[in-house]
């Protein structure tokens, strides 16, 4: 099986959050540490069991500026075969739609894909999106939030979660499949994994590269403006003991929150 | 005239209440916009929804009333709705970020070259033209976003915009449409995993665990005080990554951003992952044993104590305010 995951690389979960001077981004500069969005994480290591499981081939996708190569190296030692960069100066400011463009013309270069793993959300922008796009745009059937993938015979049986109900889905292959938390653990990099990433192949490619221009990916949706949330009021501390805390606050919830 | 589009999501023929937020907040953005509203509903059973999506402000409803759309798939769905929306035009298309809309709009929007806006929470109308506002980094920073080009097309967070008054006298039209129903991805079964339980993105009262109940075992005394407010079920990371909770319940980044009318946190230190997810809230209750945790600064009442006396407690208040009330 050859296998197409698609990785993005977005500030740690634990990053503060500081607007940058153009008012509309976040900070890059306050951002010290960058990694493989969870989500995608889950869907490298899947794509790993599943070729050892069934044998072939895991090639990494991603687009973004240099730093990116990071999250492509921290994938190929945990265990991915190669990785491809799609990198170009037209798509920093490219919407999900300009993103799954050039993520669908780079996996399209890769010759008979049988599956295309993705993250079910890249955790910052948090659009949900590209999984739906790129099924779209390489004309494949697509299962999101995935929890549990079988594979079969030129098919696949994915189990998702939706509000309150667990659905099993069946789709032939090859199909885009997005990965849900829950799906499997992620193994940690070995430091063997991690010397022998140096050494997989590691391609990048510009847009023309894949036959594209920077008009193909011009954003449709931008962010004009970026705010941090505004503060919260002090909290107002209950005392007493147990029994009388819950009066108070059951009493100051109904009367004053009016909320229950 | 320029068009509103929305799509009604409906199981088993019955509304979800998103859809009826999506339809009511395109009645209120039609104004501004001088536009129409055209709702498009599918799936067998869905004609008898356009008096209620009428009521509730559509002036067109477009229906799939077929049992071939018998049961959610992506493909077909985003085939009618991208019909659909071939047919009215819109200069806006809405769709409710339920499941099922988070599934389908993408697909929607590459279909027909739209550029989509997740998750609002907000949307207003400037200059003629759509502008959104959605939380970015599980609510850590929120993000103004404006569309170049049509249709502008958003997802609209449940439970947050309200519904306006239903207008029983409105002229119901309804048009009936059939497209191509076969999926190549399908649902083979659904088994419902929370019966009876109040879900998560609904919810209008969340009460959430943390680390702080020591064990698995102790987490009943979260779910006993959540039955009495009749308020749905959290977790913080920590307890779903230690495998005494099913991930589902996960409140914060990685999990689920939530912004009930009140959220009671209970044990929960307040990591920077959970309090982005949970600090839209309109009200915060932090219980907590060490004073100094972080969750009391997004709290608006806090309570220094032991859970183990506090939470019993709490449940027995809730439920005599309950049953008091009737």
């Amino acid at each position: 099986m050859k296998i197409a995951v698609c990785v993005e690389q977005v500030p740690d979960t634990e990053t503060r959050v500081r607007v940058a001077p153009s008012g509309a981004a976040i900070s890059e500069a306050d951002v010290q540490t960058w990694i493989v969005s969870p989500y995608d994480e889950f869907a490298v290591e899947e794509a790993l069991r599943i070729k050892e499981a069934k044998g072939g081939e895991v090639v990494l996708v991603s687009v973004g500026p240099e730093r990116v190569q990071q999250a492509l190296r921290n994938g190929l030692a945990m265990g991915a075969d190669s990785a491809l960069h799609v990198k170009d100066e037209a798509l920093d400011a490219a919407d999900t739609l300009g993103t799954a463009r050039a993520l669908a013309a780079a996996i399209r270069t890769l010759g008979s894909v049988d599956l295309v793993l993705c993250g079910q959300q890249g955790v910052g922008g948090d659009h949900s999106q590209v999984p739906g796009m790129l099924a779209e745009l390489l004309d494949l059937p697509q299962v999101t939030v995935a929890v549990k993938i079988e594979i079969g015979d030129g098919q696949a049986t994915v189990e998702r979660e939706i509000e309150g109900a667990r659905e099993t889905w069946t789709t032939p292959l090859p199909a885009v499949i997005s990965a849900q938390k829950g799906l499997n653990e992620p193994r940690y990099a070995a430091l063997k994994g991690i010397m022998a990433a140096k050494k997989k192949p590691l391609t990048v490619v510009d847009l023309a590269g894949l036959g594209l221009d920077a008009a193909a990916v011009a954003p449709r949706v931008r962010v004009t403006k970026l705010e941090l949330p505004p503060p919260r009021p002090a909290v107002r501390m209950i005392e007493g003991d147990a029994a009388a805390q819950a009066q108070e606050l059951v009493r100051v919830l109904h009367e004053e929150a009016k909320v229950i | 005239m320029p068009g509103i589009l929305t799509f009604a999501e409906q199981r088993d023929g019955k509304l979800k209440r998103a859809s009826l937020e999506t339809v009511s907040e395109a009645r209120r953005l039609a104004g501004p916009l001088g536009a129409s509203v055209t709702t498009v509903v599918i799936g067998p059973g869905s004609e008898p929804l356009a008096a209620e999506l009428t009521a509730q402000g559509a002036d067109r409803v477009v229906v799939f009333d077929d049992a071939a759309f018998g049961s959610y798939a992506t493909e077909s769905y985003a085939r009618a709705l991208a019909q659909a929306v071939g047919e009215a035009k819109p200069s806006v298309v809405l769709v409710p970020f339920t499941a099922m809309g988070k599934d389908l709009a993408p697909r929607v929007a590459a279909k027909i070259g739209a550029g989509l806006a997740s998750d609002c929470v907000g949307l207003e109308v400037k200059d003629g033209r759509l502008v959104a506002r959605r939380p970015m980094y599980a609510g850590k920073a929120y993000a103004t976003v404006e569309w170049s080009g049509e249709p502008q097309m958003a997802t609209l967070r449940p439970n947050v915009f309200p519904l306006g008054p239903k207008d029983a006298g409105r002229a119901v039209t309804v048009a009936r449409a059939t497209v191509d129903a076969s999926s190549r991805a399908r649902a083979t079964s659904v088994t419902a995993t929370a019966q009876g339980k109040v879900q998560l993105a609904e919810a209008q009262i969340i009460v959430s665990g943390g680390r702080g109940l020591k064990g698995p075992e102790n987490f009943q005394l979260v779910e006993s005080l959540a039955e009495a407010l009749g308020a749905a079920v959290g977790a913080s990371r920590a307890i779903v990554d230690a495998g005494w909770v099913d991930h589902q319940l996960q409140v914060g980044q990685t999990g689920r951003t939530v912004s009930p009318s009140l959220y009671v946190a209970c044990g929960i230190s307040g990591a920077i992952q959970h309090l982005a997810g949970m600090s839209s809230s309109k009200y915060i209750v932090a219980i907590n044993k060490d004073k100094d945790a972080p969750i009391f600064k997004v709290a608006d009442y806090g309570i220094v104590g032991d859970l183990f006396e506090v939470l019993p407690k709490l449940t027995e208040a809730a439920r005599a305010h309950r049953a008091s009330r009737g």
